[in-house]
């Protein structure tokens, strides 16, 4: 075997670390790249759908002869289109087309292929559904109750031992902790007890969901369509139309944002069969308003936290039942919250329990860090209350409690190498922190937790005969890791930056990826492609070694360029990648390398932020006015994208936490389907953020890498709310603190 | 519905269109003339996605009918760089890594040259407050800031010689 370079390093980067253009960066300054809207096929038709105007009802029927009668329609499909599905496909299917009931407004209901978008739209209005009209429920609570309207009649909770009796709309029920939780408050000589509400939250990504699908008469068939994962997009569509995966070859578009919101199929499975029924290609589109009605968002909740310590600060116990909207259909979120709840803390006694509650809204989808945001606000708020009644500071309280390496997390595993203590340090000394408070305005920090995850990988590395690298990954690129990936393999391989292209290869050329969510792109795929470009480099000196007549052995590898390894070894010039690339037809063909792994070791990331706020109490406005992100990033293979994700996460939570949210009337239709109604932050809500970068090296990764996408999305409701309460002396309990919301509470706070 | 016929100059060569009484100028651009550079993201005039010039003013092309293109100027990110050489603030966005996604910046680019054709010298405050209009999640802004402020800079320093 052939010496290389060491495999990993936590030093010593040539590549890694620096701030390279992106490669796709001139297509996308210049209109060039193509997102999921960007593509259009001949003969292609578009696809329009008819959504439920009721939260909830019985479909009696669907009569589509006026519709089909109009010039240039060329199919409808309804549930009827669809077969039986597999179980684990069925809640996809049924969110995808209703079956038998209409569960949300917006819920498809049919779906129309025409000539042009006019004829699809008039289509549309055409097709004549006979409903009758059910009780629904949009509230976590409402839905809850003893006689709330069910969902799914065939619905018993599981997670709970007995089976109950009765069906419900609690989907599921979790539960982690351990010690025990009586005994620990029994220690506590302050127990603070609180409850807390959050609205729905929208992923807010700026593309609208996309798709062309083209099935063929010899049962090939293609998707085009943006998505966070064209693996999912295949298996999924392929078990709801019932034909082979190897049949289906799903390319991703480039994606215009998604955040967890496009990791869900919603249009791909009905334009493909509308395609299949008319032989033509065909393009679907959303509008904004159907984005809002019938795509995410995240859950809305309703919380208990409770939590003990001591006068010196420690904490004895932490308690916290969480109720997560998931929707018209079960999800897992709240079962990711509860394991989030307590794990920033190293505690003996620790106990989170949440329950999965079906509600007429539609089906939830993962947001960034799903479940984490919602209860680390309940639980930071109580955490800042603490520190304040104990007058210590907030950031050293957390200290005196901080999980470290060695501890039991909360959610059961021990914790590794991880960088909690180091990034409060870090908030703690940072010059915002330090800085006075600036005349009327009041300061909040929170810190936050996230998992982050590996997962199935595939990838390619091929050797061009000129010496360049192609790498090939399965994982749609959302933020800029393409650049990442280049970074990764030019150090690993000893090459420029500038001799690697990435591109995302289709659902045809690679073995399965999991979808680029859960932080684990650069985590997941750098660590496939450094293996690989290990296996391309041992194939050189193989080559090499043939080429120089000597043993492999004799050949090692460094900087980029195979040379013989000792005087023993002979006399030979250092051979580099593009001589021994234009040799390989004679020394044996096209040298490549290529890794598959199931990546474990995702190293968990923790991010403290600190806000600055002034509160104008005529209106309830808050502005942010400083506002800083420390997180630890493991190695920030580019920081400029790392710092990018810190921003845009923190700036995330600040609309979260300040204005977004779906409103519903008792009528249970969503009253802000729009961006301005929902309103996101705008460039001038917001300052700077500052990001500040700490590197605890990842042991599972060979550079350290953790994922960086997610945990800046934890803390900033807390934060902020945090803030406010440092303004105002009033802690809100409630998100979004919109300014009606806040200036109701401020009044109230004068009254006494 | 009889289709409207529309001639109008698009990135500076003239051009011809058929187009629907009520169809926008940003469908025009994406479905008829194949100029996807300019994006959908809202049809409301809420994202500022789809952002264009018409003569000499930013407008959502979403916002526009295609039949008011008739004898007017048009122009799209596609005519943004000269030839081969990207705009400075093309060039700046990539630099300072303003972009995530990349699905809004077409239409920050228009409005951020807006505004610097107007302004050359913006505060940070103006900056912000001219790209108010167009909605970027990915990046929290920071980045699409510094980067005009520093394009602002740049071709300050270009003006003067």
């Amino acid at each position: 075997m052939a010496k290389i370079d060491r495999l990993e390093k936590t030093d010593g980067f040539r590549v890694v670390g620096t701030r390279p253009d992106r490669p796709d960066g001139v297509d996308k300054v210049t209109g060039r790249a193509r997102f999921g809207a960007d593509t259009f096929a001949p003969g292609m038709l578009i696809g329009k759908v008819l959504r439920s105007p009721h939260p909830h009802a019985r479909i009696v029927s669907i009569d589509t002869t006026k519709a089909m009668a109009l010039h240039g329609v060329k199919a409808i499909v309804t549930a009827q289109d669809f077969g039986e599905v597999p179980r684990a496909h069925k809640a996809t299917l049924h969110n995808v087309m209703a079956h038998g009931k209409a569960l949300y407004e917006g819920h498809a209901v049919a779906a129309v292929a025409a000539a042009d978008v006019s004829i699809a739209r008039k289509a549309v209005k055409l097709i004549d559904v006979e409903y009758e009209i059910l009780p629904h429920v949009t509230d976590v609570d409402a839905a809850m109750a003893q006689d709330a309207p069910l969902l799914h009649e065939d619905n018993f909770t599981s997670g709970i031992d007995p089976k109950p009796e009765k069906p419900s709309n609690i989907d599921s029920f979790s539960e982690f902790g351990h010690g025990n939780i009586e005994d620990g408050f029994a220690k506590a000589d302050i127990i603070l007890e609180r409850e807390f509400t959050t609205e729905a939250a929208h992923q807010g990504y700026i593309e609208p969901h996309a798709c062309l699908a083209t099935f063929s008469e010899d049962g090939n068939s293609e998707i085009w369509c943006t998505t966070q994962g064209h693996f999912l997009v295949r298996d999924t569509c392929a078990a709801l139309l019932d034909i082979a995966e190897s049949r289906l070859r799903v390319t991703a578009s480039e994606i215009g944002g998604g955040f967890g919101g496009k990791t869900v199929v919603y249009l791909e499975p009905l334009a493909l069969a509308l395609s299949r029924k008319t032989g033509r290609p065909v393009k679907m589109v959303m509008s904004r308003s159907e984005v809002f009605r019938a795509t995410g968002p995240t859950s809305s909740s309703s919380m208990r936290v409770k939590i003990g310590v001591t006068n010196d600060g420690k904490i004895t116990a932490g308690d916290a039942h969480l109720n997560y909207q998931s929707g018209a259909f079960g999800g897992f979120i709240a079962m990711l919250g509860a394991m989030c709840a307590y794990a920033c803390y190293s505690l003996e006694n620790v106990r989170a329990t949440g329950d999965e509650v079906l509600t007429n809204r539609p089906m939830q989808a993962s947001y960034r860090a799903p479940g984490a945001p919602i209860i680390n606000f309940a639980v930071e708020s109580v955490i800042d209350e603490l520190a304040g009644k104990l007058g210590i500071d907030p950031i050293d309280f957390r200290l005196m409690n901080a999980a470290k390496e060695g501890d039991r997390s909360s959610y059961g595993p021990k914790y590794d190498q991880i960088g909690l203590v180091k990034t409060l340090e870090s908030a703690r000394d940072h010059p915002h922190y330090q800085a006075p408070v600036a005349e009327g305005q009041a300061r909040g920090m929170a810190v936050g937790f996230w998992f982050n995850f590996g997962g199935l990988t595939s990838i390619s590395l091929n050797v061009n005969t000129d010496g360049t690298v192609t790498v090939s990954v399965g994982r749609p690129d959302i933020g800029g890791s393409r650049a990442a990936m280049c970074q990764m393999a030019a150090e690993a391989l000893g090459i420029p930056y500038e001799n690697v292209r990435t591109i995302i290869a289709d659902t045809s050329s690679l073995g399965f990826n999991d979808t680029t969510d859960g932080s684990r792109t650069t985590f997941a795929n750098g660590l496939a492609i450094i293996r690989a470009a290990q296996g391309a480099i041992l194939e050189m000196c193989g080559r090499v070694a043939k080429i120089w007549d000597i043993p492999q052995d004799a050949v090692e590898w460094v900087d980029g360029f195979a040379k013989p390894c000792g005087p023993n070894a002979g006399d030979f010039e250092p051979m580099g990648i593009a001589e021994i690339a234009r040799k390989t037809a004679q020394t044996g063909g096209p040298i490549a390398g290529h890794h598959e792994v199931n990546a474990e070791g995702a190293g968990v990331s923790f991010s403290a932020h600190i806000a600055d706020v002034k509160v104008d109490e005529e209106t309830g406005c808050t502005q942010i006015c400083r506002y800083t992100v420390v997180q630890d990033a493991g190695k920030a293979i580019h920081p400029s994208y790392v710092e990018g994700q810190y921003q845009g996460g923190a700036v995330q939570g600040i609309g979260w936490a300040l204005n977004e949210g779906y409103i519903y009337g008792d009528d249970g239709i969503m009253q802000n389907p729009g961006f301005l109604d929902y309103r996101m932050p705008v460039c001038s809500d917001v300052p700077m953020i500052e990001a500040k970068i700490i590197e605890i090296p990842n042991k599972g990764h060979p550079y350290g890498v953790r994922g960086v996408g997610e945990t800046s999305i934890v803390p900033p409701l807390a934060t902020i709310a945090n803030a406010i309460c440092s303004a105002t002396g009033i802690r809100m309990t409630q998100i979004p603190m919109a300014p009606p919301v806040l200036l109701k509470a401020i009044e109230e706070h004068k009254k006494g | 519905m009889t289709n409207i016929q529309v001639s109008t100059k698009i990135n500076g060569d003239n051009c011809e269109f058929l187009c629907r009484p009520e169809e926008t100028l940003l469908e025009v651009l994406r479905d008829r003339m194949g100029l996807t550079g300019t994006k959908e993201g809202c049809a409301s005039g809420d994202c500022g996605a789809c952002s264009v010039m018409l003569d000499d003013r930013l407008v959502c092309s979403c916002l526009v009918l295609g039949a008011e293109a008739q004898g007017r100027q048009v122009d799209t990110i596609e005519g943004m760089a000269d030839g081969g050489e990207l705009h400075p603030l093309q060039r700046n966005f990539i630099e300072h890594a303003a972009l995530q996604c990349g699905i809004c910046t077409p239409g920050f680019l228009i409005a951020a040259k807006a505004l610097l054709d107007k302004n050359p010298d913006p505060t940070e405050t103006e900056v912000r407050y001219w790209l108010a209009g167009n909605l970027c999640r990915c990046t929290g802004y920071d980045k699409i800031v510094r980067a005009v402020l520093h394009t602002a800079e740049e071709m300050r320093g270009t003006e003067l010689g």
